[in-house]
C-alpha cells in the first residue's frame, strides 16, 4: 500500500493549458506534520499545481499519491483536505460560525455539536465570540483567520493555502506569519502552502519546493536553498545576491576583478567539476569595508549610499558592470575608493 | 460671512432650484393623474365589490402573476446555468436566441402565437394532421395560454438578470464549498442558488409586474378570462369611467404591494456576492450528452426563432387567402409595398415614429437633467425625485393611461387641467411618462460610474458650469444616454397597452392598426407592420450594441 511514502506525493505532473504548459513534470513531497512553501514567481505554476494536489484541476500525465493511494482523479469533496483560498472565498451570505462549519454540515455532523466544533476552532484563531457576525464586517486579517478556521475544523489530511498572507497590509503580514505557522504546527495536519514572497516561506515553512518556468528548481530546507543554492536562478530569486563570475579550483574560486586575481573560500558547489567556470553568490551580509592593510582586498567604489536605521548601505562597484550592496556604521562618500573583503565562504553555482 | 457653510448651502439652494421644475413635471403627470384616480374611484367601490366579473379578475391577474413568475424562474434560470457553465455543440447559437423574444413588441408575440398555436394555427394543424385527430388538439385560450405566452416572453428577464449574477460570480465560492466536502445539491442549494437570490429575486419582481399589467394576451386571447388590465378597458368603454377608476386602483395597488413584498425579501439578504467571475466554463465531454444537448438546443431554438419566422412568412401571404391550409398559400409583396404607399396605412407609421421620437426626446431632456441632479447633487428633495423617476415602472400601464385620462380631460388651469384627451398630444405625453424610469435609471447607471470629483475638478480648472457639464458630465453619460434614448424608442414605437385606452383616429399608432388589420383578417398586412416592427427593434439593439463597442 505505502507506494510513495507517507503524506502527500506529487509525481510528474504535467498540465497544458491549450498548448502552453503551466506546470512540467513536478515532483515533491508533503511528509506528515511538514510545513512545505511552494515558492514562485507569478506564471510559474505553482498556483497550478496547488489546484491539482486540490483536485481543481487534473493533471495531463503524473500522479497524485496520499499515503500511497493514487487520488489523481479523485473529486475535491473526496479528498479531506482543507483549502484556504487567497481572498478566502468566505459564503457571504452566512455567519462567521456558519461558515466554519460547512464542511461539518457536510459531512452529516448534527448541528448542536458542529456549532460547539466551529466556536471552538474560531477561539484557536482568536475570534473567539465572532462567530455570530456577518463576514462582511471582519476586517481582512479577521476574514484569513475564518477561512483558516474553516479548513482546518474538518480536520484535514493536509491543508492547503494559497497565497494566504497576500491580502494583508506589511505590518499585519509580520505578526501574522509567526501566528499562521504556530496554528499550523498546533492542527498537526501537514500544510502546503503558495507563496511568491520568499519572507512568507522563510517564517513559515520547513521545506521550501522553488518553481520556476513550471519547473521544479531547488527542493530543501530555507538554509539549504540560501547558503547552498543549486543555480544562479535559485540564487538571485532566494534573498539579496550579486554573481560573479569565478573559476573553481578545490574548495576556492579564483575571481578576476579590474586585472587583479582573488581566491575566495567556497561553501557549496554542487554540479561543478574542479577548475570549471561558474559564478560565486555574493551576498551583503558576506562583505564588509575594511583598512586596506595588505591581506586579499578587493578595491571597490562608492557609488551611493542610502541611510537604514541602524547602518549605512553602500552601493559599491568592483567592475565596470558588477555592483553589490555593504552595510556599513562607517560614513563614507559616494566617490571615494574602498577595500573590501570577503568574511566567510560563499557558495558557487553553475 | 459666506464662508464656507453660506457657499454650501446656496449650492443646494440653487440645486433644489433646478430640480423644482423636474418636481414640478412629475407631480404634475405621475402624482396628480393617480390621485385624480383615486379620488374619482370614490364612490364606486361597492359596484366594485359586488361585481363577480371584477373580483375574478382581481383573482385571475394576481393568479397569472404568480404563475407566470413561476414560470419563467423554471426556464430562466436552468437555462441561464446551462448557458453559463457549460460548453456544447449550439451553445452559441442557443445564447443569441435566447434574446429573441425581447425583439417581439407585446402585441406582437401575442400574434405570431395566434398563428403558431391557435385553433388555426400552423403547429397546431401539424400536431392535428400527424395524429389523425378529429378536433384541435388544444385551444389557445384562457389563463393557460396567457401564461404560456407570458412564460415565452418574460423568462428573458430571468435569464438575462441570472446570467449577469453568474458571469461576476466568484468561481472561488463554488470551490470552497466543494473542498469542504460539499455534493452537487448542497452546493446549489446553500452556496450558489442564496448568492444568486438578489438576481433572482430582481428578475422575478420584473416578471410579476410585467405579468400582472399584461394587457396583450389576456386582450387577445380573452376567451371569457377576465383579468383588471381588460376589465379597465372594457369598464372604461361601457362609460362606467367611475367603475374603471376602482379597477384602475385595485391593480396599481396590487403592482405596488408586488413590489414592496419583492423589495422586502430581497432585503432580508442584504450581501453583496459579486466576485471578479472566473468561472471557466465546463466542456461537455460524454457523447451522448453532447448530442442530447445539441438536439435540445436545437430545438428550442426552433420555438424561440418560430414566431419571428412566423411574422416574416404570414407578412408576405395574401390578404384572406389564408383558410384551411396548413401554411397560407398564396405570397405577394403588395402587403409592404401598401404600407408605404396606401396613406391609409401609412399613417399609423408616420404616427407611430413621430410620436416615438417626440417622447424620447422629452426622456432625454427631463431625466439626464433629473440624473444630473440625483447623482452629482445633495439637496432637500433628492430623495423624492428620485423615487419620483422611478415611480411610472410600478404602475402598470393601462392604469397610466386611465390617470391620464382622468386628468387631461378639459381645460381648467385652476384645477392644473389642461385638454390633450382626444388630441395629438396625449399619446406622446403617455409613452414620455412611460419611458421616464428606463432613461433615467439608464444615465443615472452611467453618471455613478463617473468619477464623482471630475466635474469639480474641471470647474477648479477654470471652467464654466456649463462647459464643465459639456465636456465633463455629458461625455460620462453618453453611454447610458444612448442605450435610454433607443430604449425608449423601441418601447414607444411599438406601445399598445396605453395606446389603445388613449388613441384617437388621427393619432392612431402601428399596434393599434395591426388589431384593426387582424380583426378584418388582414392578416398579410397586420404581419407587414409587425415585421416591421421586429425590424426597428433589431436596428435600435443593434445600434446600442454598436454605440456600446464604439464608446468602449
Amino acid at each position: 500500500m505505502s507506494e510513495g511514502g507517507a503524506g502527500l506525493v506529487v509525481d510528474r505532473i504535467v498540465r497544458d493549458f491549450s498548448g502552453q504548459t503551466a506546470v512540467d513534470h513536478v515532483s515533491f513531497a508533503v511528509r506528515p506534520g511538514e510545513l512545505v512553501a511552494l515558492v514562485g514567481a507569478s506564471g510559474s505554476g505553482k498556483t497550478t499545481t496547488l489546484r491539482i494536489v486540490a483536485g481543481y484541476e487534473q493533471p495531463d500525465t503524473g500522479r497524485v499519491l496520499y499515503d500511497g493511494q493514487d487520488i489523481t482523479r479523485l473529486g475535491p469533496s473526496k479528498r479531506d483536505f482543507g483549502m484556504v483560498f487567497q481572498h478566502y472565498a468566505l459564503f457571504p451570505h452566512m455567519s462567521v460560525a456558519e461558515n466554519v462549519a460547512f464542511g461539518l454540515e457536510a459531512r452529516g455532523v448534527g448541528r448542536s455539536e458542529r456549532m460547539q466544533r466551529a466556536s471552538a476552532a474560531l477561539d484557536r484563531v482568536g475570534l473567539g465570540g465572532k462567530g455570530t457576525r456577518m463576514v462582511q464586517q471582519l476586517s481582512g486579517g479577521e476574514q484569513q483567520r475564518v477561512a483558516l478556521a474553516r479548513a482546518a475544523v474538518i480536520e484535514p489530511r493536509l491543508l492547503l493555502l494559497d497565497e494566504p498572507l497576500s491580502n494583508l497590509d506589511p505590518t499585519l503580514r509580520q505578526s501574522t506569519r509567526e501566528e499562521l505557522r504556530m496554528t499550523l504546527k498546533e492542527s498537526k495536519a501537514p500544510a502546503l502552502f503558495v507563496t511568491h514572497d520568499q519572507d512568507d516561506a522563510f517564517a513559515i515553512a520547513d521545506r521550501i519546493v522553488l518553481l520556476s518556468r513550471r519547473r521544479v528548481l531547488q527542493d530543501g530546507t530555507p538554509e539549504d536553498l540560501y547558503d547552498r543554492p543549486v543555480n544562479r536562478d535559485v540564487a538571485t530569486f532566494i534573498g539579496h545576491a550579486t554573481l560573479i563570475p569565478a573559476q573553481r579550483n578545490g574548495e576556492l574560486a579564483i575571481v578576476s576583478i579590474a586585472g587583479a586575481t582573488h581566491r575566495v573560500e567556497l561553501s557549496s558547489f554542487t554540479g561543478i567539476a574542479d577548475g570549471g567556470n561558474g559564478a560565486i553568490v555574493l551576498r551583503p551580509e558576506a562583505v564588509e569595508i575594511v583598512r586596506n592593510d595588505g591581506g586579499d582586498r578587493w578595491s571597490a567604489t562608492v557609488m551611493a549610499r542610502r541611510f537604514a536605521g541602524a547602518q549605512f548601505v553602500y552601493r559599491l562597484r568592483l567592475d565596470s558592470d558588477i555592483a553589490f550592496d555593504v552595510a556599513s556604521r562607517e560614513r563614507i562618500e559616494a566617490g571615494a575608493v574602498v577595500a573590501v573583503r570577503v568574511t566567510r565562504p560563499v557558495p558557487m553555482v553553475p | 460671512m459666506a464662508g464656507w457653510f453660506g457657499g454650501r448651502s446656496r449650492a443646494e439652494r440653487m440645486a433644489t432650484l433646478a430640480a423644482l421644475p423636474l418636481l414640478l413635471v412629475l407631480v404634475w403627470t405621475v402624482i396628480y393623474p393617480n390621485v385624480a384616480v383615486i379620488l374619482g374611484s370614490l364612490g364606486h367601490w361597492r359596484e366594485f365589490a359586488e361585481s363577480p366579473s371584477d373580483v375574478e379578475a382581481l383573482k385571475n391577474s394576481i393568479i397569472i402573476a404568480v404563475a407566470s413568475v413561476a414560470a419563467s424562474l423554471a426556464i430562466g434560470v436552468p437555462l441561464a446555468f446551462l448557458l453559463t457553465r457549460f460548453d456544447f455543440p449550439g451553445r452559441t447559437l442557443l445564447r443569441a436566441a435566447a434574446l429573441l423574444p425581447a425583439a417581439l413588441p407585446p402585441l406582437v408575440g401575442v400574434i405570431s402565437f395566434l398563428f403558431l398555436y391557435g385553433d388555426t394555427g400552423v403547429i397546431t394543424r401539424v400536431v392535428q394532421i400527424a395524429l389523425r385527430l378529429k378536433d384541435v388538439p388544444w385551444h389557445l385560450n384562457g389563463i393557460g395560454a396567457i401564461i404560456f405566452i407570458h412564460a415565452y416572453t418574460m423568462y428573458v428577464y430571468v435569464y438575462l438578470f441570472v446570467s449577469a449574477g453568474l458571469e461576476r460570480y466568484e468561481a472561488s465560492l463554488d470551490e470552497a464549498a466543494i473542498g469542504l466536502g460539499a455534493g452537487t445539491i448542497r452546493r446549489l442549494t446553500r452556496v450558489t442558488l442564496p448568492l444568486l437570490t438578489p438576481a433572482i429575486a430582481g428578475s422575478a419582481l420584473l416578471v410579476f409586474m410585467s405579468a400582472l399589467g399584461s394587457f396583450s394576451a389576456p386582450y387577445v386571447f380573452g376567451g371569457g378570462v377576465r383579468v383588471l388590465s381588460t376589465q379597465i378597458l372594457n369598464s372604461k368603454l361601457n362609460d362606467a369611467i367611475g367603475l374603471a377608476y376602482v379597477e384602475t386602483t385595485v391593480l396599481a395597488i396590487s403592482a405596488v404591494a408586488g413590489l414592496l413584498l419583492f423589495r422586502w425579501l430581497e432585503g432580508k439578504r442584504a450581501y453583496v456576492a459579486a466576485g471578479k467571475g472566473g468561472a471557466s466554463r465546463q466542456t461537455v465531454r460524454s457523447r451522448w450528452a453532447r448530442v442530447g444537448l445539441a438536439t435540445a438546443a436545437g430545438l428550442i431554438v426552433l420555438v424561440l426563432v418560430l414566431p419571428h419566422l412566423m411574422i416574416v412568412l404570414v407578412s408576405f401571404a395574401k390578404d384572406g387567402a389564408w383558410t384551411t391550409q396548413v401554411l397560407p398559400p398564396e405570397y405577394t409583396t403588395h402587403n409592404y409595398a401598401g404600407l408605404f404607399t396606401e396613406n391609409q396605412l401609412w399613417t399609423p407609421i408616420r404616427n407611430s415614429i413621430v410620436m416615438s421620437l417626440l417622447a424620447t426626446a422629452g426622456n432625454v431632456v427631463f431625466c439626464v437633467a433629473g440624473a444630473y441632479l440625483i447623482v452629482t447633487r445633495k439637496f432637500s428633495g433628492r430623495r423624492l425625485l428620485e423615487a419620483l423617476v422611478a415611480l411610472p415602472w410600478a404602475i402598470p400601464g393601462t392604469a397610466i393611461a386611465l390617470g391620464l385620462l382622468a386628468t387631461f380631460n378639459k381645460n381648467d388651469l385652476s384645477m392644473g387641467k389642461v385638454l390633450l384627451v382626444g388630441t395629438f398630444w396625449i399619446l406622446p405625453l403617455a409613452y414620455f411618462v412611460r419611458d421616464i424610469p428606463l432613461v433615467s435609471q439608464a444615465v443615472e447607471g452611467s453618471l455613478k460610474q463617473m468619477d464623482p470629483s471630475l466635474e469639480p475638478a474641471a470647474r477648479g480648472l477654470g471652467a464654466s458650469w456649463w462647459m464643465a457639464v459639456r465636456r465633463v458630465v455629458l461625455p460620462a453619460a453618453r453611454p447610458g444616454i444612448v442605450a435610454g434614448a433607443l430604449l425608449a424608442c423601441v418601447t414607444a414605437v411599438g406601445e399598445f397597452v396605453a395606446s389603445i385606452v388613449l388613441y384617437t383616429h388621427g393619432n392612431r399608432p402601428i399596434s393599434i392598426e395591426i388589431l384593426a388589420q387582424l380583426r378584418s383578417y388582414a392578416f398579410g398586412t397586420a404581419s407587414a407592420y409587425s415585421a416591421l416592427l421586429i425590424g426597428l427593434v433589431l436596428i435600435m439593439a443593434l445600434a446600442a450594441r454598436f454605440a456600446e463597442s464604439r464608446m468602449q
